[in-house]
């Protein structure tokens, strides 16, 4: 397995050789952020030409194919056209909030993609809470969605955030416990040591039937955390038109599409790296010749290809069921995942505190 | 106890009526069978419209420049926007008889919801459907079309 770390220090070692440690930190931090601020816009990219293909297949078409091969540049020309729409103002609205809103939002999930291990040593922060740190960071893009309904001064845009914001508020509760119960598995919150320990099988094979359960209710419980179909009430195009981005044009339209697609690439990140090992690669106990071969395929591969896998599990969710109304979100959630969750919660424990996992 | 069997029912069952949705998209993702996308200019050779598709009013003319409109005015008053304007003219037969025959039938595309009143109101079956759509034209005027050939006569045995 490739140690992505050699690059990493050798980066760190000749930073510190040229400036002093404050500059060298400065630059590390600059380099980061510009990193990752490149793949974000990349994957954000892809994202949209993806979900529009997959679309495209579940409804027996074609799906972009006009602009470049298999219209690969669809996603460049749409971006390119968005820079240059016109940003229209709005009377009456908040204006400090309304300009504000989209940044929050993104700012969010920049700061959720920053705690994700991508590779063997290609992590930017490695926090000792890493999990409690992605759930709290990744739940405050609701307040921008929030800001963004108050301040457009816009019934569908309020409607549309308040629907956001009950989703959230009971979602992110079963996220949460669907995470501990992987924790209370794996004994450590730290986002490394969680992908370590799966270095003999994925949590999904270890933990098996209540693992399995935790994983299913974190698809469910995500997909409505990032306000995707079926779970999209805060958008709902039939009914509120756009919901809370009704009011936004050009650029910061973008910031809304272009984050909304990074949390779904965030949250299937973190149930990759939680359930599925993140960037380990498929190893079984005992079989050593078999794990050495699976450690020829680069971690950074193994955890991108696991990702898109979780990806393309919410794209299918997306197009297949239709979208909940209000009291059927909130009934599937408090009466159905929050039980199924506490009570998976204490077989999870009952059976580490056994042995009955593997 | 019969709460509790039929709470666990609902779960089994939504969760097997998702899978059974997931399975029919599922199934269209890896194997599409007939995609129905046209690739329209690309394909514009060899484009098949369906029959029932509404392109614009016709009136077929056999080979012998002959169509069946008597110039009887349904048309005319039944179509809704007034897009259909006939103009006829009084000629007299081999008999000697003095008949109503139409000199223009004028239809405009430009107004025209194509809600095919004329086509089904018609009592000689002179007007149908073409399945021509490519209707943009560079002046408006083109769109007020004739329907009648010119030098086109009544077909025999139309009109009693």
């Amino acid at each position: 397995m490739f140690d992505f770390s050699v690059v990493t220090k050798w980066i760190d070692t000749g930073l510190h050789n040229s400036m002093s440690p404050f500059w060298a930190t400065v630059a590390e931090m600059l380099i980061i952020g510009v990193a990752i601020l490149v793949f974000y816009a990349l994957i954000g990219l892809f994202l949209v030409y993806a979900e529009r293909k997959v679309c495209a297949f579940m409804q027996n078409r074609l799906g972009p194919n006009r602009v470049g091969p298999f219209g690969m540049f669809q996603t460049v020309a749409d971006l390119t056209k968005l820079l240059f729409v016109e940003l229209v103002p709005i009377k009456n609205a908040d204006k400090f909030l309304f300009n504000l809103a989209p940044f929050i939002v993104i700012i969010a999930s920049f700061m959720a993609i920053g705690a994700i291990p991508f590779a063997l040593g290609l992590h930017a922060i490695d926090l000792n809470i890493g999990v409690l740190y992605v759930i709290a960071v990744s739940a405050m893009g609701v307040i921008g969605i929030l800001l963004a309904g108050w301040s457009s001064n816009n019934k569908y845009s309020l409607i549309g955030a308040m629907r956001s914001g009950a989703q959230i508020v009971s979602y992110e509760l079963s996220v949460g416990l669907a995470l501990i119960t992987i924790v209370i598995l794996a004994g450590t919150m730290q986002l490394s040591q969680i992908v370590e320990g799966q270095s003999d099988g994925w949590f999904i094979f270890k933990g098996h039937i209540p693992a399995f359960i935790a994983f299913v209710i974190f698809l469910i419980a995500s997909t409505a955390e990032t306000n995707r179909g079926p779970f999209d009430l805060a958008e709902a195009e039939s009914e509120l038109t756009a919901g809370y981005h009704t009011e936004y044009s050009g650029i910061k339209f973008a910031f809304f599409f272009l984050a909304e697609y990074m949390n779904m690439f965030i949250v299937a990140a973190i149930a990759a790296t939680v359930f599925l090992g993140g960037w380990m690669p498929f190893h079984i106990r005992g079989w050593d010749e078999f794990n050495q071969v699976m450690d020829y395929i680069p971690t950074f591969i193994w955890f991108i290809g696991k990702t898109f896998f979780v990806v393309w599990l919410m794209m299918w969710f997306k197009w297949t069921f239709p979208r909940l109304r209000i009291d059927q979100l909130l009934t599937l959630e408090w009466k159905y995942l929050l039980p199924i969750n506490l009570v998976n919660v204490l077989i999870m424990a009952l059976m580490v505190l056994l042995g009955w996992h593997f | 106890m019969r709460s509790i069997y039929n709470y666990l029912k609902d779960i089994f069952q939504g969760v097997w009526s998702l899978l059974k949705g997931l399975q029919v998209t599922g199934k269209y993702f890896f194997s599409p069978g007939k995609i129905v996308t046209q690739k329209y200019p690309n394909n514009r050779k060899d484009l098949v419209m369906f029959e029932r598709f509404k392109g614009e009013v016709v009136m077929p003319h056999n080979e012998k420049n002959e169509h069946k409109c008597t110039g009887c005015g349904i048309c005319e008053i039944n179509c809704p926007n007034g897009s259909i304007e006939i103009i006829s003219k009084m000629i007299t037969t081999d008999d000697g008889k003095k008949k109503k025959a139409i000199e223009k039938h004028i239809y405009r595309l430009s107004m025209c919801t194509f809600c095919a009143l004329c086509v089904k109101t018609c009592p000689s079956n002179a007007l149908a459907f073409s399945q021509e759509f490519e209707h943009a034209v560079f002046n408006r005027a083109l769109l007020i079309k004739v329907l009648n050939k010119p030098g086109s006569q009544l077909m025999k045995g139309v009109e009693l």
